[in-house]
């Protein structure tokens, strides 16, 4: 890792050292993992223990899993793939909340545009929270056959959804029930049970890039959004990657078994940026849930009134602290935030804040080295915000 | 010093930013976004505002070893900018973008978020020279006047200069893309930008239409008031203009027409014989000076690469007068004019009105 403080864990973590053993050794494997022969056999055997692995430690039956090429495919699959499913006879319903990650609200949005899905928004409390009540009554305001997405837990403000209330809700009106929880396996725990389509990635918990999966019953059928070989019982289709495959389920093993105790110690840590970030800047307003069980323990959002939050992650660049104004974006260019907007902000608020997050490889060191730059950056980025507003 | 190097994806301000680096300065490159997504960033390289622009801008940084940032701007260009360039073409002017966003954006906004994010200096790739003579900073024309771009930095004043770094203003443009070469910069080959970066296609007219619809009205000779022809809508005309009035030879005479006039109220394109755009004087608002008012003799510039003509510049308040040696050939208001003394850069001002020889005749 670069010399620094890191503290963007939310983007992206360091691999684990198990899982890049793991990867360096199943890479040499020889064989395609479809082929009939024994080298062939030999690399499926590491992908079906790797989905054995993930499904025991999820509770789940090894043929729920369905390995894609990160979350972001995964979101997709269980979107398109569930609507399209629900709408082959009659006309089909998304109901997404206002906060979910651009790879569940881009594929509704596009449902919408281009497929003719009716889609609902529910919207969130100032805390980022949706509520299960919402969820009902919108289900009751019209029969159709509804696909329901929350995210588990908010990758910018943290906020923990009562995501089984909200399944309980859908179940009840016949919906089916999506989650994409990127962001909350390894950090809080997972319990599947009633969650029809959940989405995890492997570079969020300490597994490579590239990998990721769809868990998904069998029973619940799904239109395929990549068609080929047939591969991941015909729903995804594509060669195995037997080496990020099997990374990626020892990164989610350990960050499963080392899950409660991660979570205390990370939490603690935050709590202690927290207490240090608002007696440094009075004036710096917390994101999101209340800092306890529903938001998650290495997250930490911010406004930083009249400050851009690009001006600020410049300087502490400069200064060596690498944060984020939300989530990492292709382009460059920071959008205000579409998560602080449906919490209330302005524009302009939601282009004030910054995102810190913690994860395994953190230290008080690295608080230090933020507490160290950001009162500074503040102050600077205050004035270049006044300088932008003439 | 802390120098922020505007990074446009080209070649020159890929130079520019090298050479601040070698002089030992701090360095960050900054890369402007001011196409709205999906707006022009279109595949394919036009000089400006592209993605393979916004990535090129990433690998000359990367090569550089400086570090990168794209700047949100999209807003206020489209505000400040692309809004002002259609409603003056609206109200029959010809105004000039690239000059409003040094104006507006890279000198006014950019520069007020480095000078207050702490950065000493913005440094562009501008053809252009700053000269200081006793803690005055000067704007000078390039060395190579065929590559020279001091008119588009015309609008800009002192505060703005001091604070404006023009590493190429020494060049020819040939060296610059040999060292972009020789620093094995992946934009060394890159071709130049010449149209505005939101009308990647260059059909200014079109682009217009979109925006304000059409709006047809009569095109009419000047000098008889027959009407000759039509047109879509006034904005799609600029006075001295000859092609594309959709119109041959109308009077059977084989003499060329030009557009002598736009009229927005009445909707009229008027056209006429090219010495009707014979100009005697010129008046502008709003004037800027690179260092305090300067009148009398001098030269006066109105598009980019036009030749300089002599006069005399008078100031009343917010009102210029520029009285030329000789008559000018076709001027449009709304067109940006800078004054020069010899090769230095007095000011400039936003033409009004012009007085023709014609109607001085009259």
């Amino acid at each position: 890792m670069s010399s620094g403080a890191y503290l963007d864990h939310a983007a992206t973590t360091p691999m684990v050292e198990q899982a890049r053993l793991k990867w360096l050794e199943s890479s040499q494997l020889v064989g395609n993992a479809s082929s009939l022969h024994n080298a062939g056999r030999n690399a499926r055997r590491v992908v079906e223990e790797a989905r054995e692995l993930i499904a025991g430690d999820l509770g789940v039956r090894p043929s729920a899993v369905i390995f894609t090429s990160g979350g972001t495919e995964a979101n997709n699959l269980a979107i398109k793939g569930a609507y399209w499913k629900l709408a082959e006879r009659d006309p089909a319903r998304v109901i997404c909340s206002t906060i979910e990650h651009h790879a569940v609200m881009d594929p509704v949005l596009w449902l919408g545009e281009h497929e003719g899905a009716n889609v609902q928004w529910c919207e969130v409390d100032g805390f980022g929270f949706v509520s299960p009540d919402r969820i009902g009554q919108m289900l009751a305001s019209q029969a159709m056959p509804t696909l329901v997405t929350v995210m588990w837990a908010n990758n910018e403000i943290g906020t923990v959804q009562p995501i089984h209330e909200i399944a309980e809700v859908a179940h009840a009106a016949g919906a089916l029930v999506h989650s994409d929880a990127v962001q909350a396996l390894g950090s809080i725990p997972i319990d599947l049970t009633g969650i029809d389509l959940a989405t995890i990635s492997g570079h969020k918990v300490g597994g490579p890039v590239g990998v990721g999966a769809l868990i998904a019953d069998p029973s619940i059928s799904l239109t395929p959004i990549v068609h080929g070989g047939g591969q991941e019982r015909d729903v995804r289709s594509g060669t195995f990657d037997p080496a990020g495959i099997a990374a990626f389920a020892v990164a989610v093993h350990q960050a499963i078994a080392d899950q409660p105790a991660h979570a205390r110690r990370v939490a603690a840590l935050r709590d202690e940026l927290v207490r240090r970030v608002q007696q440094a800047i009075p004036e710096a307003v917390l994101n999101g849930a209340p800092m306890g069980a529903n938001r998650l323990p290495g997250n930490a959002h911010f406004s930083f009134p009249e400050c851009e939050g690009d001006a600020l992650l410049m300087l502490l660049d400069a200064a060596g602290v690498y944060v984020s104004t939300g989530s990492a974006c292709t382009s460059g260019i920071p959008e205000p935030s579409h998560v602080l907007l449906a919490l209330g902000a302005s524009t302009h608020g939601a282009r004030s804040s910054l995102r810190f997050s913690l994860g395994r490889t953190s230290t008080l060191a690295d608080v230090e080295a933020l507490m160290a730059a950001l009162p500074a950056a503040v102050d600077r980025a205050r004035r270049a915000g006044s300088a932008v507003q003439r | 010093m802390k120098v922020l190097a505007a990074m446009s994806g080209g070649v020159d301000s890929s130079v520019a930013a090298a050479r601040m680096v070698d002089a030992g300065h701090e360095v960050t490159g900054v890369h402007l976004g001011l196409a709205r997504k999906s707006a022009t960033a279109v595949a394919g390289s036009r000089g400006c505002c592209t993605l393979d622009d916004a990535r090129d801008a990433r690998r000359v940084a990367d090569a550089l070893d400086i570090p990168f940032y794209v700047w949100d701007f999209a807003e206020r260009f489209s505000q400040d900018v692309m809004d002002d360039f259609i409603e003056q073409y609206q109200q029959g002017h010809t105004p000039n973008p690239c000059m409003r966003c040094n104006e507006r954006i890279k000198f006014a906004a950019v520069l007020d978020k480095a000078i207050a994010l702490g950065f000493d200096a913005v440094a562009t790739g501008h053809y252009a020279r700053r000269v200081d003579t006793g803690g005055v900073a000067h704007l000078y024309r390039a060395r190579d006047n065929a590559k020279d771009q001091s008119y588009v930095l015309g609008v800009l004043q002192q505060w703005q200069l001091r604070h404006s770094l023009f590493p190429l203003g020494e060049d020819v443009k040939d060296t610059v893309r040999e060292e972009a070469a020789a620093r094995g910069l992946l934009t060394a080959k890159k071709p130049d930008s010449h149209d505005i970066c939101f009308i990647p296609d260059g059909d200014t007219a079109g682009f217009l239409k979109g925006r304000l619809g059409s709006a047809p009205g009569p095109i009419v000779h000047a000098q008889t008031q027959q009407v000759l022809g039509a047109h879509d809508g006034t904005f799609g005309y600029t006075v001295g203009q000859r092609r594309g009035l959709g119109m041959h030879n109308p009077l059977g005479d084989g003499l060329p027409l030009y557009v002598i006039g736009t009229d927005p109220k009445s909707n009229t394109v008027t056209v006429g014989p090219p010495e009707l755009l014979d100009i005697l004087s010129i008046s502008g608002q709003g004037p800027t000076w690179a260092d305090g008012v300067e009148t009398g003799r001098m030269m006066a510039q109105v598009r980019a690469h036009a030749v300089p003509v002599p006069g005399v510049l008078s100031v009343d308040g917010d009102v210029v007068h520029f009285c030329l040696d000789s008559p000018f050939r076709a001027l449009a208001t709304g067109q940006t004019v800078v004054f020069y003394d010899q090769d230095r850069v007095v000011g400039s001002a936003t033409v009004t009105a012009t007085e023709r020889v014609a109607e001085s005749l009259a």
